[in-house]
């Protein structure tokens, strides 16, 4: 049996259960958006009793989980609750779900980001849903007089065997939650659990699929206006002027007016990001009609800094990878003997240019600012921190400042960076009006904080039998420097060598869904096929050759080696097995990397139709420790294949001093039906382990898998993303 | 401004907009149905569709002058109660990740079926090429059609 000990929420607890005064008679939305039908009447709840801050039970016994994080389509809203229903032990029948706003009291680590929402909150989840059913097993154990240690429980009933009695949760709620939160507590094990590791369907799929108000973009509150702004039409320009009298004049305009959004003095977060110092902001009673406004606002801008080109960037990147460090990030042994020593030495440059995320809802917030509060609401991965800048920018006590969350129209990254909430507060303010800030798709694109433009040498050398003896790598990358000099091949190779080095631009950039290594994976990776290639050995046998390595005589200190061998050769030989790996005549590739404490390998089959590749089956072999939801896990592998794939090949941002060229999706390429895989499946290693993260370990060695399978069918490498673009084309 | 009567999932509206605006956004700003979605507004994405009469059209490239008398149907009239076969499979499948484009989808999914109730694999690729699924849901968005394909036929 596991025991952890509570004292780490204990406070919290005790607060949540104050705050709501336990006990009390608490509003519910339980099926509020729809018509009940006659049973669901007779079993609605009268009364729901707060048992932590967590969940709710109401007297019928029904359940109400609130789920922490931002949901961004990552499926946190269901899996989180399914971790606290697994501890609670109730029927997932019984059980609503509802998204929690920003309460740093109760919570910790309202954040989706880095894939870490189920690792982290892995067992602060469980010790909520263990907690309230010792709370409740200790209540029926005062009622009905027995020793707590016999009373059982299973799916929400609690029995006492020998006296013969059983309650339902709803029955003992009410005492429940006056009881003490017990210094520790038991947890299920592994073995005996009944949710985690099932499949269940999405919290809000009804909602979805009929279309209700769920994401920011939807809301709409009492007297409330529209606000959209116009940013700098380059980087490297700023806010210098406008004329806004004709503007003002048009139907529906309420208000024309340069924003300052971060003023002189402001403590930014690292979540402000790229957000824009100074704006323009068109305020008016509808969305077309402030788009009608912005479209004939005439803005003077100024030049801030040097404006830049896409070729500038290539350049700049180039010259960083022709220097060299003072100090190399990594090195084992002398790579420069063992270059020279080699039977073969290989050497090649890979880049990737831009992104933007392109969620599929543009960035938008809703703000209510008055003097005594403000209030938002809307889409951000890091409420927490937004909250935080909002103390300085409005000069107001964080106790003033709500902060709920929305549904989010794919998050990528994008929505780490609430600079479009500190937008939205600021205009409020000056409106002293509710406002919904609404960017527009071009307003979105060409904001910034991009994946940045990489690029990255590896040079390997190979001794007379094809053994891997020399490994160099180099990588630059726009504010990014790239290179995790501790990862994979690190500690297999004897002379090892990484460098690394950032090029300072203004173009902003910020994390997008598996940072660097979105990058590195597919470079990487599709090295290792070439290196594989010329030392004559099978692809997937030679990594396992240097996973052994790794295994029996790690090369340096192996705990700074950050992975563990055994796991990445343990699902490159599950995905060998489950793909009747050959690696014979067909046009396949294969591919595996480890981010995000998750470890993937794939196989990859593809037809090329003309110039572009059409995939016909992927195999995914990932071991992310405990499984908690398969059906929407695989989802998440499914989305990041075609994510990876779609970004590789067709999209990228460029400029022209400093202005971006793509705006919208007529000329930014994004992947469509017509392209995607016809089919992927997924496996997972079964090992018990705690869960580790799933929402960005899968996209990054597809870009490997798909480039070492074109290659077989074309003959040809592919160094330069995206791989199908006019540039290439044309040779 | 002008004033127009519009047939909106079968209920008569009222509204007085700029003959110029897009049924996009007279459906979410002015009438509230927020269901129909904004993602680019130059009819690339697909976010935004609806039926105009049987046929599956991108809202924010049709004018409110436009619409005239033919019936709008949105996501929130497809059915009473998610119950039509597209909505069905989509649940069966649990397609959706952020779920924000899955409305375009369904109302694109459901006017193509009605006019290919029996289709191929490379025929919905086809019909489904103007809609973008940012998350990637490609594979299940393929599945859910065929399920409700194969369950109108059935």
């Amino acid at each position: 049996m596991t025991l952890v000990k509570t004292t780490y929420n204990r406070r919290s607890f005790l607060k949540g259960s104050t705050l709501a005064g336990g006990g009390m008679i608490l509003g519910f939305s339980w099926l509020a958006s729809c018509k009940p039908t006659p049973e669901q009447i007779k079993s609605m709840p009268k009364e729901w009793f707060d048992i932590n801050g967590f969940l709710k039970i109401a007297d019928n016994g029904m359940v109400t989980i609130m789920s922490p994080n931002p949901e961004i389509g990552q499926n946190v809203k269901t899996a989180m609750p399914m971790i606290i229903a697994e501890e609670l032990d109730v029927d997932w029948d019984d059980v609503t779900v509802e998204q929690a706003a920003l309460n740093t009291d109760i919570f910790t680590r309202q954040l989706a980001g880095g894939s870490q929402s189920i690792r982290q909150g892995w067992e602060s989840l469980r010790m909520a849903g263990a907690t309230a059913r010792h709370m409740l097993i200790a209540a029926a154990a005062e009622a009905w007089q027995v020793p707590a240690d016999e009373i059982t429980t299973n799916e929400g009933i609690l029995s006492h065997e020998a006296s013969n009695k059983s309650a339902n949760y709803g029955e003992m709620a009410s005492a429940a939650g006056a009881m003490a939160v017990p210094e520790e507590v038991a947890l299920k094990e592994v073995k005996d659990f009944k949710i985690i590791g099932t499949d269940r369907k999405n919290v809000d799929g009804l909602d979805i699929i009929t279309g209700k108000p769920l994401f920011g973009l939807d809301i709409d509150e009492e007297g409330m206006l529209i606000a959209m702004i116009v940013h700098p039409p380059a980087f490297g320009m700023k806010y210098k002027s406008m004329d806004t009298e004709s503007v003002k004049a048009m139907p529906g305009i309420k208000d024309v007016f340069p924003i300052e959004v971060y003023p002189e003095g402001v403590e930014k977060q690292w979540s402000d990001g790229g957000g824009i110092a100074e704006l323009v902001a068109v305020v008016g009673a509808s969305t077309w009609q402030c788009m009608q406004a912005k479209k004939a606002l005439k803005v003077q801008w100024e030049e801030a800094s040097k404006p830049e080109s896409s070729s500038d960037h290539d350049a700049a990147l180039t010259k960083l990878l022709n220097t060299t460090a003072a100090a190399p990030a990594r090195q084992d042994g002398d790579v420069k003997k063992a270059f020279k020593n080699a039977a073969q030495v290989i050497e090649r440059t890979y880049s990737a240019p831009f992104l933007a995320h392109n969620t599929m809802e543009p960035m938008n917030f809703f703000a209510h600012v008055t003097s005594e509060k403000a209030m938002l609401k809307g889409p951000v991965q890091t409420p927490e921190f937004l909250e935080k800048t909002l103390v300085s920018v409005l000069d107001m006590p964080l106790e003033k400042i709500d902060i709920m969350m929305t549904r989010m129209g794919g998050g990528f990254g994008r929505r780490l960076y609430g600079h479009f909430g500190v937008e939205a507060a600021v205009i409020s303010k000056q409106m002293q009006a509710p406002i919904k800030l609404v960017y527009s798709r071009e307003d979105d694109m060409t904001q910034g904080t991009y994946r940045p433009a990489y690029k990255i040498t590896y040079k390997a050398g190979l001794d007379k039998e094809g053994n891997l003896i020399a490994w160099h790598v180099k990588g630059a990358g726009a504010n990014d420097d790239l290179v995790f000099e501790n990862r994979f091949p690190a500690g297999t190779v004897d002379n090892f060598l990484a460098e690394k080095y950032t090029l300072e631009s203004n173009v902003t950039t910020g994390a997008w869904r598996a940072p660097r290594s979105n990058f590195i994976a597919g470079a990487e990776q599709s090295f290792i096929d070439e290196v594989a290639e010329a030392a004559g050995k099978d692809p997937i046998d030679f990594r396992l050759e240097l996973f052994d390595r790794a295994i029996n005589n790690p090369v340096g200190d192996p705990e700074k080696n950050d992975y563990d061998p055994k796991r990445y050769a343990g699902v490159l030989e599950l995905v060998k097995e489950k793909s009747g790996w050959t690696n014979g005549g067909k046009a396949r590739g294969v591919s595996a990397y480890y981010c995000h404490n998750s470890y993937v390998a794939q196989v990859l089959d593809l037809e090329m139709e003309g110039n572009t590749p059409r995939v016909q089956k992927v195999w995914c072999a990932v071991d992310c420790g405990i499984v908690v939801n398969p059906l929407s896990a695989k989802n998440q592998i499914e989305g990041g294949i075609i994510d990876g794939i779609g970004h590789a090949t067709y999209s990228e941002m460029t400029f022209e001093n400093g202005k971006p060229i793509q705006e919208n999706f007529d000329t930014y390429q994004l992947i469509r039906q017509q392209q995607a895989p016809k089919e992927i499946e997924s496996f997972f290693v079964d090992n018990g382990i705690d869960p580790t993260g799933l929402g960005e370990p899968s996209l990054p060695p597809i870009i490997g898998a798909l480039a070492n399978a074109m290659y077989k069918s074309t003959g040809k490498r592919y160094y330069n993303q995206p791989f199908i673009s006019e540039k290439q084309v044309l040779g | 401004m002008a004033n127009y009567t519009l047939n909106i999932n079968g209920v008569q509206q009222e509204i007085d907009v700029d003959p110029s605006t897009p049924m996009l956004w007279v459906l979410r700003d002015h009438i509230k149905l927020v269901g129909t979605k904004y993602g680019c507004g130059i009819a690339q994405c697909g976010a935004c569709t609806i039926h105009l009469g049987d046929d599956a059209v991108r809202s924010c490239q049709l004018t409110v002058s436009s619409v005239g008398e033919k019936p709008i149907t949105t996501i929130e009239g497809l059915s009473e109660n998610g119950d039509h076969p597209v909505q069905k499979a989509w649940l069966e499948e649990d397609v959706y990740q952020c779920g924000y484009c899955q409305a375009g989808q369904i109302m694109n999914a459901s006017a193509f079926l009605k006019s290919n109730s029996n289709p191929t694999e490379a025929e919905i690729e086809t019909a489904m090429n103007g809609n973008i699924c940012r998350c990637g849901t490609y594979t299940r968005i393929k599945k859910a059609i065929m399920r409700a394909a194969t369950s109108e036929n059935a």
